[in-house]
């Protein structure tokens, strides 16, 4: 009864949103003026319904019930609890599920919280949202449907997929859909606001902690992913430039731009259009990334059930949500009024200058990653990856990171070229300084790397010029918000250019008891030992890393596992972290002559890659309570306000 | 901003959804052409699997009618979704014999208690050799064998409700 109680919940959800739309656009039109006042409480129960479907998804895998097909084909009565409950979003329906429960309670929250909009423009909004959403529902109802039952119960599950037994899959698709989704939002506001015609300053503030919040979960997800490929996939890489990984940087890139934008348009009226389309570009990248990931249609290291159809669905929503809504940007956005005009040497100078470098990096990520389909579709099959990526990126990335340096200094409306000057002398010192440095004693690194790691550290010094000269109990969160984000995206950069610039690695054949060096370790392989896990067996290498020349010794442990249903062989690297870096162990095959194969790295700063994306995140976080606490602050006179402006042109 | 640059946005959407979709509809290397097809199968006999059905051996197959040859396991959850549509074909008339894949008799028992059984004969290969050597990659899978034995289609993955038309089809050609 739980899977048809949930089947019926998510069918009662798409009906209320059907309602939600019908009656949005009723009032709209001005024939149901009587409709309007249900389309809160609407939205409301349509958010709870959803989740109750969800939470009764989450209730079959728990008690593993076979006869439901996606967990019989998903999940195994021997699993460990955290992965029957994660398992619930490890495969398609379950992920689409999770994806409609979070748009319906978005779409709950708007309608609870949201009080400043125009009323005309808070329906449009709403039945916006509830249009985006009918379109999963009936891609979940007709075509994935999670509550599907078998002819007759499965004896045994079949297992989840075993790189997904990781603590980080509990974390990482449910985060980066709070993101896709968050942009749905955002998404729903722009078109409701160009429906309506009502972009200006109001608009602006009620859609930014939507994109802020949209952000922070995009940088949470895109870090515990990247790090989770790190040390699950046993390949010392962190970024791999595949389609499923860009298919996540992409909306982050629009995110990042609407976030700066809608900044401009709150704070100084400007830049309307421009955020409206970003806006769209966001939550179209959010879809192209689901349709490509879902699709099948390029080749990824992320295993997900490929099936043409479903393909073809998300394929048709795709062309009737970005279609629609560009043809309906095309044609309302020339009746926008043009906002303020601004001095380009000045912050929204800057914050301009940075959304053009991001969307041109958002471009050529996504001609990088549509690429192979081009050219598939002339004849010839490529590839493309990291020596595409990397230069052209960096391209338009290193004069991202000056205007990054300078855009938080300089000052609204116009500023002096000598005043941005002093205040850049110091972090250019320091610029300079470790680019000597790193010649005089870094060996002969790569370019990219080299330039990599000087501007991150100026980059580190510029982010925190706009504290000083404050008062800093009396700084607003904001700021804080904005100076802990930019150092992060700094101490990120280093990371990431240590890594590549200081990378060791090594890969032997080792007996029981050799010693090999790697960076400043000196490790012994003590012994190679059976082990057994709740699903699963492994052979452990036991070995001492000890650092070059000192006593202090650890034991790391590296497995090669086999899982059992499905069977499966894993590598589990074993971690040693350092303040100066990671050393990275892991345990490979037996040689014909009963030596195994080790390959060991060491890794100069690297997790300076993930602390920095968790100050990015820690950074928005401050913004959005700072912004918040401001916005109730301001509410009553934002009601005022847009009740007398006709904000429409 | 004049009309026809707002206008740009949407154009370069169209451009990219003609790409993904003329990529979506022509999964040109999708499909897998068995090397099998048109030869003979691979001689074999195997025991019987379960006690109400007979042994089969390649031999069975050289009767002059064409059949199906069914790759299954009672441990294959996609099996127990293409039962109702194996008895289907039975009950359309095809002649539908097993190969249980690394399996227990009672286990098999079981199985076709549950979820009908559709075979004529069922062999037990327990060391896969027979999936190996007639070219069969995963279960479940399905071989359509002319009356001289000689393998005319491979289905490979479950059959669904529409797939069931075209392997009667495929039978028929097979005459």
């Amino acid at each position: 009864m739980i899977a048809e109680a949930g089947l019926a919940c998510l069918w009662l959800a798409a009906a209320l949103s059907l309602l939600q739309l019908l009656a949005g656009g009723f009032s709209l039109a001005g024939k149901g003026a009587q409709l309007a006042p249900v389309i809160r409480p609407v939205a409301i129960l349509q958010g709870l319904l959803v989740t109750a479907a969800f939470v009764l998804l989450i209730w079959l895998f728990l008690r593993t019930d076979l006869s439901v097909k996606l967990v019989a084909m998903n999940s195994h009565s021997a699993k460990p609890f955290l992965y029957k409950f994660a398992g619930t979003w490890g495969n398609h329906e379950g992920s689409m599920l999770l994806w409609v429960t979070i748009m319906g309670l978005s779409g709950s929250c708007i309608a609870l919280l949201e009080k400043r909009l125009r009323s005309d423009t808070m329906i449009a909004t709403l039945a916006a949202q509830a249009f985006v959403s009918i379109g999963f529902y009936a891609f979940l109802l007709f075509s994935s449907n999670p509550f599907e039952r078998l002819p007759s119960p499965a004896p045994e599950g079949q297992g989840l997929n075993p790189l997904l037994q990781d603590p980080g899959l509990a974390f990482h698709p449910p985060t980066l859909y709070i993101g896709y989704v968050g942009l749905s939002v955002a998404f729903s506001f722009a078109v409701g606001a160009l429906i309506t015609r009502n972009v200006g300053p109001v608009f602006a503030r009620a859609m930014r902690p939507w994109v802020l919040g949209a952000w922070i979960f995009l940088t949470l997800g895109i870090t515990a992913g990247s790090y989770w490929a790190y040390y699950e996939l046993g390949w010392g890489g962190w970024w791999f430039w595949d389609p499923v990984e860009n298919a996540s940087l992409m909306p982050w890139l629009a995110a990042t731009a609407l976030l700066h934008s809608v900044s401009v348009l709150a704070t100084r009226g400007a830049l309307r259009t421009w955020t409206i389309m970003l806006a769209v570009v966001a939550f179209s990248m959010s879809m192209v990334g689901t349709f490509l990931v879902r699709s099948g249609i390029l080749t990824s290291v992320h295993a997900f059930a490929v099936d043409p159809e479903r393909g073809s669905f998300i394929l048709a929503l795709l062309a009737i949500y970005i279609g629609g809504s560009l043809v309906l940007f095309a044609v309302r956005a020339s009746t926008v009024r043009e906002g303020t005009k601004f001095n380009y040497f000045s912050r929204e100078g800057a914050l301009v200058m940075n959304n053009v470098l991001l969307t041109a990096i958002l471009g050529i990520v996504l001609i990088g990653t549509l690429y192979p389909l081009l050219t598939e579709a002339m004849g010839t099959k490529v590839s493309v990856g990291p020596p595409y990526f990397n230069p052209v990126g960096a391209i338009f990335a290193l004069p991202m990171l000056l205007v990054m340096a300078a855009g938080p200094i300089l000052r609204w409306r116009g500023d002096s070229g000598r005043r941005l000057v002093n205040l850049l002398a110091l972090p250019a010192l320091a610029t300079a300084v470790t680019l000597l440095l790193v010649i005089i004693f870094g060996g002969s690194i790569g370019i990219l790397p080299l330039l990599g790691l000087v501007l991150a550290v100026g980059l580190a010094i510029a982010s925190v010029i706009p504290l000083f000269g404050r008062n800093l109990l009396r700084t607003p969160l904001s700021i804080w918000g904005m100076v802990i984000a930019h150092l992060g995206i700094a101490v990120a950069l280093f990371g990431m250019a240590s890594e590549s610039a200081f990378n060791q690695e090594v890969l032997v054949a080792s007996n029981v008891g050799d010693t090999h060096e790697v960076g400043p370790y000196t490790l012994t392989l003590n012994a190679i030992d059976p082990v057994a896990g709740p699903n699963w067996t492994a052979l452990e290498a036991n070995i001492t890393a000890q650092v070059t020349g000192s006593n202090a010794s650890e034991i790391i442990t590296p497995q090669s596992r086999n899982f059992t249903s499905p069977t499966m062989q894993t590598s589990e690297a074993a971690l040693l972290t350092r303040w100066n870096g990671q050393l990275y162990a892991v345990l490979g095959e037996e040689n014909d002559d009963g030596r195994w194969q080790l390959r060991l790295w060491w890794k100069p700063f690297v997790p300076f890659i993930w602390y920095g994306g968790l100050l990015i995140g820690l950074g928005g976080l401050l913004a959005l309570i700072g912004r918040t606490a401001r916005d109730i602050k301001r509410r009553r006179y934002d009601m005022q306000d847009s009740d007398m402006q006709g904000e429409a042109a | 901003m004049t009309s026809w640059k707002l206008w740009l946005p949407f154009a370069l959407f169209l451009a990219f959804f003609g790409l993904v979709a003329s990529g979506l509809l022509s999964p040109s290397d999708q499909t897998i052409e068995s090397k099998m097809i048109g030869k003979p199968l691979p001689a074999f006999d195997l025991p019987p699997a379960v006690t109400d059905r007979p042994a089969l051996s390649a031999a069975d197959f050289a009767t002059g009618e064409p059949k199906l040859l069914n790759i299954f396991a009672s441990w294959c959850v996609p099996c127990i979704a293409e039962a109702p549509h194996l008895q289907a074909l039975a009950d359309a008339g095809a002649t539908i014999n097993g190969v249980a894949i690394r399996d227990k008799p009672e286990d098999i028992a079981a199985f076709l208690a549950r979820n009908g059984n559709p075979y004529t004969k069922i062999g037990a290969d327990n060391l896969s050799s027979v999936q190996l050597e007639i070219g069969s990659s995963g279960v479940p899978e399905t071989f359509v064998v002319d009356g001289k034995g000689v393998i005319t289609y491979q289905h490979i993955g479950d059959i669904r409700a529409s797939d069931v038309p075209l392997l009667l089809e495929k039978l028929e050609e097979a005459q």
